[in-house]
């Protein structure tokens, strides 16, 4: 497969964003993912609409399904969607709702919203791809640090890490948003469970392309994002 | 002679050899039985440890890369724990598995409420009507129902039972009728395990008994045209699992329905399945007790 160059979805993104409405209701969590996102996808994923079905490309599922306007608007500024969709965000006939699903939405690898399903749909993705032989896709799952909550998770987490799963990186956008916080820190969870880990200024983009391409043989990776508290 | 577990055990491990599309995911449930199936195909045979809502998302991804997963362990823990998985992880995103339970509503009657599952099949009518449900009534059944499952990409549950009839119906995705009564004659369809208490009961009454272990779609082509006034339902799970289908099936000629089946109390008693079955008046007396009572209950 082709691989994409580097593309740079800078400048059309504010305007793509502004053009989603109805993201008031989680924009904090929607804008903390743009620099996440648009890193993935400009510089780390390969993936294009062309590629969007080749059992070769990347994945990139969104666990963290709520607040999706910054990744609609990656997908526009990329060409999955066209860009007048993002103009009727969960409309009766928009296929763009405030969780996205996978059988409405080009590019998207799976339908999300309840938290706590990316991470065992991500490992599952991971290890089907391996027991076919197609050892170059990487999967990347992005997760809160409030998702982290869900017990579910954390099945992940020890699974993927006991076994060595290392076509799979988990990013954790960190915002302070989980209730009773991580005392000891989010990535001391993953790495105590055999993952490696860089946590990173989730607005730094080449803080988070280094982190976002660090990962090592034989051990799942994880970046850690960390950006203001939504407050 | 072979139960249906280990008939799972022998045709899966079977079709991992066959098929390479085919996968199993375990929660610890049966994993030493699959021992040399796993030093064959490591990459196939994967066990997540006791994690049901992993091995669920797992399936899930493994349907999205094109494979065919099977997952199993007990009922109460493949369906009850993890229902919000099957919802999300496989139907929302729109693949299938194979999801193939043990333990049923009261094999483990010694082991008390939580390793019993009297309410799986009525989870999955709660997602819809995409699920095809698969109710033995017999070891020699389970072999062809799990092959003709790995050949779709369909979700399909597979409800397996210590409880068994004396004799395989393997073409029981129909209604098949085992015993007819005479013209008229009440209709009795009995599901999966319940066969053999239901023939038992129903010993001498004139009534036509069908069998089926497809309770999902239920034949209800089949059931309009065997059904009279009065229909008897016995299912392995619980009672009035499958009354609104009947009903809507019927809604249109008049019609009686008694369903059978387990209970929705917690007996919070232990003792071995027989006992379960006598207090939930599903062996043959309790049995031949309601349906007699039901069918003489009606006025001239």
């Amino acid at each position: 497969m082709t691989t994409t160059l580097p593309t740079d979805s800078s400048a059309r993104l504010p305007g793509l964003i502004r053009r989603l409405t109805g993201d008031e209701k989680h924009a904090p969590s929607a804008h903390s993912t743009t620099d996440v996102l648009q890193v993935l996808y400009d510089r780390v994923l390969r993936v294009t609409p062309d590629t969007a079905d080749d059992p070769e490309r990347d994945r990139f599922l969104l666990s963290k399904g709520h607040g999706p306007a910054a990744y609609y608007a990656v997908l526009a500024a990329h060409g999955f969607i066209p860009d007048a969709w993002l103009d009727d965000l969960a409309g009766p006939e928009s296929r763009l709702g405030h969780h996205p699903d996978r059988l409405l939405v080009p590019g998207v690898e799976i339908g999300s919203g309840s938290l706590g399903h990316g991470l065992g749909l991500a490992v599952g993705t991971a290890l089907g791809l391996r027991a076919q032989g197609l050892l170059n896709p990487r999967v990347y799952v992005l997760l809160g640090d409030a998702e982290l909550d869900e017990g579910s998770n954390h099945e992940a987490i020890a699974y993927a890490g006991a076994t060595g799963l290392d076509s799979l990186t988990a990013v954790v956008v960190d915002n302070s948003s989980a209730s009773h916080g991580w005392a000891g820190g989010i990535a001391s969870r993953f790495t105590v469970n055999g993952w490696t880990a860089d946590t990173v200024d989730g607005r730094n983009h080449e803080a988070l392309y280094a982190a976002l391409t660090g990962h090592r043989p034989r051990h799942p990776h994880l970046v850690v994002a960390r950006i203001g508290s939504k407050g | 002679m072979t139960d249906m577990r280990t008939a799972f055990i022998d045709t899966t491990t079977a079709l991992l050899d066959e098929d390479p599309r085919t996968a199993l995911v375990l929660a610890d449930i049966s994993a030493s039985q699959f021992a040399s199936a796993g030093h064959r195909h490591p990459d196939r045979v994967l066990n997540v440890g006791i994690r049901e809502q992993l091995m669920i998302g797992v399936a899930g991804g493994l349907a999205l890369t094109g494979l065919r997963p099977i997952a199993h362990s007990y009922a109460t823990f493949l369906v009850d724990r993890a229902y919000e998985q099957i919802k999300l992880d496989l139907d929302h995103q729109g693949v299938g598995a194979v999801l193939v339970s043990i333990g049923a509503s009261y094999d483990g009657s010694a082991e008390g409420r939580t390793h019993q599952s009297p309410g799986d099949v009525a989870l999955f009518d709660s997602l819809g009507d995409g699920w095809t449900v698969r109710v033995p009534g017999h070891p020699d059944e389970v072999a062809p129902l799990l092959r003709n499952a790995t050949t779709t990409d369909d979700p399909i549950y597979l409800r397996l039972s210590e409880q068994r009839n004396a004799e395989a119906y393997p073409d029981a995705t129909r209604l098949r009728v085992i015993r007819r009564g005479l013209t008229n004659a009440p209709l009795v369809v009995a599901v999966g395990p319940m066969l053999d208490p239901t023939l038992a009961a129903t010993e001498g009454m004139n009534v036509t008994v069908a069998y089926t272990h497809t309770p999902r779609p239920l034949d209800t082509p089949g059931l309009r045209a065997l059904a009279n006034t009065d229909v008897v339902l016995v299912e392995p799970y619980l009672a009035g699992t499958s009354s609104a289908l009947v009903n809507r099936a019927l809604a249109d000629v008049p019609h009686r329905l008694l369903a059978l089946g387990v209970g929705q109390t917690d007996l919070r008693r232990y003792g071995d399945p027989a006992d379960h079955a006598r207090w939930h008046g599903l062996d043959a007396d309790g049995l031949r007790r309601s349906i007699s009572a039901f069918l003489g209950s009606v006025g001239g």
